[in-house]
């Protein structure tokens, strides 16, 4: 049969779902309403200079950079841990690991407000210890936790699976060579691994930086992630334009921060987005 | 050959999940000798080679290098390098970086480990590839670059693991000659360690023939080959009539019935031994002329020689020869009275390691 024909089904997926919404944007995003009917403008693009915006998407990428280092640095010792243990360990730890993956995204998310909470289960055992409520709800920290506890395991399976792969022999043939545990990780361990924190950093920063959840729920509304900024145009303003405008601009800057970070993938494998 | 030690392994023993892999090994590597652990796969050789690499800890026994014990030294604290089955060089570095790794790590002058690389690549036949990547190499080249940044360290000793499994036949035998001729240059101790006969013979000043954890023979390649101790170094080397026989009395050996003279003495009267004939050594004869008599049933064409079976009363004989027998023809088989070695038979635990083998 005809290649071409089998893979009509996904391309019809493609047209549908992944070009066809993204030409929306862009039509909408360079475009606006006026009484004179839709005229072509820039001004939805230019609206991240207004500080309302880039005020929110500055906390965004703080937030987001922050949570993408505190999976990093979480993520890596646990993966060695993981690729370095016996063989039915490891499929038990893996499994853990991603086992709060197969609860709701939003259950997971509201459990948290749940522990965070004035009210809430921390608070409760603090106060049992005579220490007084603290503000841990609609706070920076809330949400980081939040990600970094929904993104974690797209940030350890990558780097476990890139470890796994690396050959004994070649952590052998260091050693043989002279270079000690702390050498071979510098120069052997760590460099191979390099591919797969990269992709986990992609996994991690590019759902944290675009999050409105997280920080709808854990933030109270607080804490105005660029995230949330692009939603509310688009429910509550009803501002198609603005909204898609705003999401051109984040898209780019995801794009352009990507490539920059896989300029350090030298050989391109495992980077899943390029 | 200085004599030397540079390495005694004393008592070593080693299982896995309670399988003996090494039983009460012991062995000693004199200075500048190319030495073979030659053995079927699973008879303790790679083993033995990763316990005086450092990679594997024994049970029980003790590594001398050079009069020091360092049977609990880690492998990057130990004055040896490996050239390793599977060549393991870093794909993440250029040929450059791969061979200077060690003199890095050992915080060497700039210019100095320039320099070493260079003559390194220059000594296994790779000048200029220092800036190369090595997924450009073909698998003989690769091979040379693992040499290369074992020997750059200045190794005392060189283990190797294997390290021509993986090339084709060709490429194989020109890089036997290579290694034999690096040794030479370099001076330093080879530990090989191999299943391949010939690659043994080739190469080595001395082999040791192993079998489920035990030295079978330890000799030069020509008293391996010429003078095997038991059948089972007799079968694993080259090819060869092995044979029940008779110790009839001194000189004299009865196989199957047929009475030939040898050379051997001392066996006593009527003791049951191994007797191993190498095919090139049986004479086919006219019938008339022969000690025993057969018909050939096949003959085959191998170049150098023709490889042929008689069936002489039922006992199957190989043979070399440059001159071909017909199938069918009636031959007269003769052997000269020093061809025929003269083996005792296994005891015990050796007796079964020699069946299990087969």
């Amino acid at each position: 049969m005809n290649k071409k024909l089998l893979a009509s089904p996904y391309i019809i997926w493609i047209l549908i779902f992944t070009i066809l919404p993204l030409a929306l944007v862009i039509y909408y995003g360079f475009t606006a309403q006026t009484p004179d009917g839709i005229v072509f403008t820039l001004d939805n693009i230019k609206k991240i200079s207004d500080p309302l915006y880039w005020k929110a998407f500055l906390l965004s990428a703080r937030l987001s950079l922050l949570c993408t280092v505190i999976c990093l640095i979480l993520a890596y010792p646990l993966a060695l841990i993981l690729a370095k243990s016996g063989n039915g360990k490891k499929t038990l730890l893996v499994f853990f690991m991603i086992l709060p993956m197969w609860m709701n995204f939003l259950l997971r998310t509201y459990a948290w407000l749940n522990l965070l909470e004035g009210n809430g289960v921390i608070n409760t055992i603090l106060q049992f210890f005579g220490i007084p409520k603290q503000q841990l709800v609609n706070t920076p920290f809330a949400v980081v936790l939040g990600m970094v506890y929904n993104f974690l395991p797209f940030m350890v399976l990558p780097i476990y699976n890139v470890l796994i792969k690396i050959d004994d022999s070649l952590i052998q043939a260091s050693s043989d060579l002279g270079a000690n545990k702390f050498v071979t990780f510098r120069k052997i361990i760590f460099p191979l691994s390099l591919p797969g924190v990269i992709s986990g950093i992609t996994m991690v920063f590019v759902p944290a930086i675009t999050t409105f959840v997280i920080s709808d729920i854990l933030g109270g509304g607080k804490i105005q992630l660029i995230g949330n900024i692009i939603e509310q145009e688009f429910t509550f303003a009803s501002n198609w334009h603005t909204g898609s405008g705003l999401s051109l601009v984040l898209m780019v800057i995801i794009l352009f921060s990507m490539a920059i970070i896989s300029k350090f993938d030298k050989d391109g494998e495992g980077a899943g987005l390029w | 050959m200085a004599e030397e030690k540079i390495i005694d392994l004393m008592g070593i023993s080693k299982s896995y999940d309670g399988n003996i892999v090494l039983d009460n090994f012991n062995l000693y590597i004199r200075k500048n000798e190319f030495l073979t652990l030659l053995g079927p796969s699973g008879c303790g050789k790679t083993t033995t080679l990763r316990i005086i690499g450092g990679f594997e800890n024994a049970d029980s026994g003790k590594v001398i290098f050079e009069g020091k014990d360092i049977s609990t030294i880690p492998p990057h604290k130990r004055q040896l390098n490996t050239v390793f089955q599977k060549y393991s060089l870093f794909p993440h570095m250029n040929i450059e970086e791969n061979i200077a790794f060690g003199l890095k790590v050992k915080k060497m002058d700039k210019q100095f480990i320039k320099d070493k690389v260079k003559y390194a690549l220059k000594l296994v036949n790779l000048e200029g590839f220092e800036k190369r990547s090595i997924n450009s190499l073909s698998g003989g080249q690769q091979q040379r670059i693992a040499i290369a940044r074992a020997i750059v360290n200045e190794p005392r000793v060189l283990l190797l693991d294997e390290p021509l499994g993986a090339l084709d036949l060709k490429l194989r035998q020109d890089m036997q000659y290579e290694l034999k001729r690096l040794q030479r240059e370099l001076g330093i101790t080879f530990i090989y360690v191999t299943h391949d006969q010939e690659e043994a013979l080739t190469m080595s000043d001395t082999i040791v023939v192993m079998n489920k954890g035990k030295i079978q023979q330890i000799g030069t390649p020509e008293d391996i080959y010429n003078e095997p101790k038991n059948a089972f170094v007799a079968d694993f080397i080259g090819e060869s009539n092995l044979f029940d026989a008779t110790m009839l009395q001194d000189e004299l050996v009865e196989i199957f019935g047929v009475k030939y003279p040898c050379v051997d003495k001392n066996f006593g009267i009527n003791t049951p031994v191994d007797v191993v004939i190498r095919p090139e050594d049986v004479n086919l004869v006219d019938p008339t002329d022969g000690i025993t008599t057969g018909t050939v049933t096949s003959a085959i064409f191998k170049g150098v020689h023709y490889e042929m079976t008689v069936d002489s009363f039922g006992v199957e004989w190989l043979i070399h020869s440059t001159k071909l027998s017909q199938t069918g023809t009636e031959v007269g088989i003769n052997v000269k009275p020093f061809d025929i070695q003269i083996m005792y038979k296994p005891k015990g635990e050796d007796a079964e390691a020699v069946m299990l083998d087969e």
